[in-house]
């Protein structure tokens, strides 16, 4: 337990475990002031720039788009559009390096700027938000295409959007920024705090929450000022706090800032909303604020560029899409001695294969370390067993058992162990003295377990339909049997049936259908002769008309003509 | 007298468990073969053969009587090797064989099928759709690339055509092959 007295907060905070402290860095890029960065000639829009499903794209090759204009529709519930960053043309709609750890392409609208960023038509400002409804403001929210920009980029309208069964009562705001180097979230409470606290008050009112809980390390100490002071221009003062919490990473993890500022922890598997508790971070509030009280879609966000390798490290206002090439470029480029560059921070961020990648919603740091910032660790040795890991770990996993079980492949043991905890914050790897690339095998194992779920899944899948094609085979045949059985059925049965109802007496002995041919032949002849015996014609000759006369004439004289030569023969013998 | 009682009660004793076996026998019986059931629930059912049985359920069968081997599920790789091996108690052993193929999805050549649906009758989980005379086409997300329709085909226009990597379904590599081996290799 830990009590923390920074100016004006008199706060009982509480301690996550482990954490780690580490250089922060975050004086070489925070010192510089915010500027626009140019318009690139071309925006790379990645239609997947969310957790959920990618959006869909709603313009074509060729069209004109305007700046603000939704060119991606988002597809099922968890989902986000994407709209055009600046106005221009749609040049192609196709699969280009998007900023990912496996370097892979993904599905991207590319815009060529005109430079002239002229407006779409957008929608009315919410001003009088505070008479409106939650479902509007989230409607809005969705629009506007906002996603978590801690990272996480899970979409912010499904955030706000907790099930009925949750009440949330405190909004947790997190400033915190506790990877070393990036300065984004720093720089934006610093100067736009007043959007800040606009979006926070949004989204107390689109949720109905309590209290307010504003986290900031205490290593911002500009941040916290700006803050304290916009907040104390609004009208929240009451419930809600600016609170100053010590510098250690991560707190900024979602998980983790709960615990500091409320000492309550997230369930296992669970999510915050399952406590009361909704956490969004500084930069998807001043989003919200946006798009609320301007009607202003997603479209740009602060990036810093940072790490010795940079000339200039500095913040950037980026309009998404734009590419990292095209940042570096616009401050001096880089360095010539590069180890990598890293897109997020040099904990959690990954390595980026290429400089075309553009720049995304949840994107917040470009970070050139050199080999001096960032030194090659050496082969990783054997586990020694010292536990540190388990030490640092914030949410009080064993790193070391999972580190086993992973280089086992044991993927059930794992999930034993709470892999799936595990926020892949890199403390453990931090720490380790034998430099073992621990996240690396909790990555491996948490995509390696997802990849076994859908085999599993369509390994079902795949047996309900071989069991259904069994079952439909066995069915035919079945069915083809019963109507071969019938019709041999049918044969044997129709004499049978004919010879019993015919009134000749049948032989034993005898063929029955030869007995039914005679009895027909019988039955046949008995009527004729009952007929004849009678004088009565048969009765199809009556009342025919002259035509019908005419032709049965005809044919009565075809007949005689056929039967009178034969006869004429017989009379000249005899 | 002593050893008669004894006598007496053991044989009271096994006629009264008898009668309790017997009736739990008949009362909680299970009907089929419960090891083969979760045998089958961890291979891959691709019903492609290639374990010498013909499907993925007479394989799991052989396999609850002891007749086959655990590693003879190419599709189901080294996972269901060692799947298997946990829940049968046994020792993982090696792939039976080496060359185990990347996922694969049949795909018909349109301008070469000639309609005649054979293919049709030898996919076992029916990802076939097609009538005779009529070009035939993959359902290619319910094909389990078995390969059984391959020799069936009298033109052989059904190829295999490996699942590309996609973000969808990239995996993060397992850290040793990826960077450590290497590394000690050149130290």
């Amino acid at each position: 337990m830990q009590q923390f007295q920074p100016g004006t907060a008199q706060r009982r905070l509480w301690r996550f475990h482990g954490g780690v402290h580490l250089p922060d860095e975050k004086v070489l890029s925070n010192t510089t002031p915010v500027t626009p960065a140019p318009l690139p000639r071309l925006l790379t829009i990645p239609l997947q720039q969310h957790i959920g499903v990618p959006a869909k794209p709603i313009v074509r090759v060729g069209d004109r788009v305007l700046t603000g204009q939704k060119i991606g529709e988002p597809q099922g519930y968890v989902s986000a559009p994407v709209h055009a960053s600046s106005s221009g043309t749609v040049v192609a709609i196709e699969k280009r390096p998007v900023p990912h750890p496996s370097g892979l392409s993904g599905p991207c609208i590319v815009v060529e700027t005109d430079g002239l960023d002229e407006w779409a038509e957008l929608p009315e400002p919410l001003a009088n938000y505070a008479e409106l409804d939650a479902a509007t403001l989230r409607e809005r929210v969705r629009w506007a295409g906002i996603v978590g920009m801690g990272g996480a980029a899970f979409p912010t309208a499904v955030k706000l959007n907790p099930s009925a069964d949750q009440v949330i009562r405190t909004l947790v705001i997190n400033g915190v920024e506790c990877e070393p180097y990036i300065t984004c979230d720093d720089l934006l409470m610093r100067t736009q705090a007043e959007r800040v606290v606009a979006g926070i008050r949004i989204i107390r009112h689109l949720l109905g929450v309590e209290e307010c809980l504003i986290g900031i390390e205490d290593n911002k100490p500009e941040a916290l000022a700006a803050m304290r002071r916009a907040l104390a221009a609004s009208d929240m003062q009451g419930s809600t706090a600016v609170v100053a919490i010590p510098t250690l990473y991560p707190s900024g993890g979602e998980k983790q800032l709960i615990k500091v500022l409320t000492g309550r922890e997230v369930p296992t598997h669970g999510i915050p909303a399952q406590i009361g508790i909704l956490c969004q971070n500084v930069g998807t509030t001043a989003a919200v604020a946006d798009a609320v009280l301007a009607g202003k879609p997603l479209i740009s966000r602060y990036v810093t560029l940072t790490g010795r390798g940079f000339a200039r490290p500095k913040n950037l206002e980026v309009r998404i899409g734009t590419s990292a090439a095209d940042l570096i470029a616009h401050v001096g480029g880089l360095g010539r001695d590069i180890r990598k560059l890293v897109l997020g921070g040099p904990m959690m961020g990954f390595t980026l294969h290429s400089r075309e990648v553009p720049i995304t919603k949840a994107a917040n740091c470009l970070l050139a370390l050199t080999p001096g910032e960032s030194p090659d660790p050496g082969p990783a040795l054997p586990c020694i067993r010292c536990g540190n890991c388990a030490a640092a770990c914030p949410a009080s996993l064993l790193p070391q058992q999972l580190y086993w079980y992973a280089r086992a492949k044991e993927l059930n043991k794992l999930q034993d162990y709470n892999l799936f905890d595990c926020i892949e914050c890199g403390c453990c790897a931090h720490v380790c003295p034998s430099h073992i690339p621990l996240v690396q095998y909790y990555r491996f194992a948490k995509t390696e377990s997802w990849a076994r779920e859908q085999d599993k899944r369509k390994a079902e899948h795949a047996r309900a339909r071989h069991e259904a094609r069994e079952a439909r085979l066995e069915r035919q045949e079945r069915e083809r049997q019963a109507k071969l059985r019938q019709k041999k059925e049918s044969l044997d049965q129709a004499p049978a049936a004919k010879a019993k109802t015919g009134d000749a007496p049948t032989d034993g002995g005898e063929d029955p259908r030869k007995a039914a041919i005679e009895a027909a032949k019988q039955r046949a002849a008995a009527k004729k002769a009952a007929m004849a015996e009678q004088g009565v014609a048969p009765r199809n000759t009556q009342d025919l008309t002259p035509a019908q006369q005419k032709q049965v004439e005809a044919a009565e004289a075809r007949r005689r003509a056929a039967a009178e030569p034969p006869a004429e023969n017989q009379r000249e013998e005899s | 007298m002593d050893i008669l009682t004894a006598v007496a009660a053991i044989a009271v004793l096994a006629a009264v468990f008898g009668l309790l076996l017997g009736y739990t026998a008949i009362r909680f019986r299970v009907e089929g073969d419960p090891v083969a059931d979760q045998i089958d629930g961890l291979l891959p059912q691709t019903q492609c053969g290639q374990c010498g049985y013909p499907g993925c359920r007479p394989y799991a069968e052989a396999l609850a009587k002891g007749e086959a081997e655990i590693n003879q599920c190419v599709p189901g790789g080294e996972a269901t090797v060692l799947a298997l091996a946990d829940l049968l108690g046994k020792d993982p052993v090696a792939l039976d064989e080496a060359a185990v193929k990347p996922k694969a999805v049949a795909v018909i050549d349109d301008k070469e099928c000639i309609g005649c649906t054979l293919c049709l009758q030898a996919c076992p989980v029916d990802a076939i759709l097609g009538a005779a005379k009529q070009l035939h086409g993959i359902i290619a997300s319910e094909c389990t690339g078995c390969e059984l329709c391959l020799p069936p085909c009298p033109v052989e226009c059904i190829h295999m055509l490996p699942i590309p990597q996609e973000l969808t379904n990239w995996r993060w590599p397992y850290p040793a092959a990826a960077s450590v081996e290497p590394v000690r290799a050149a130290a």
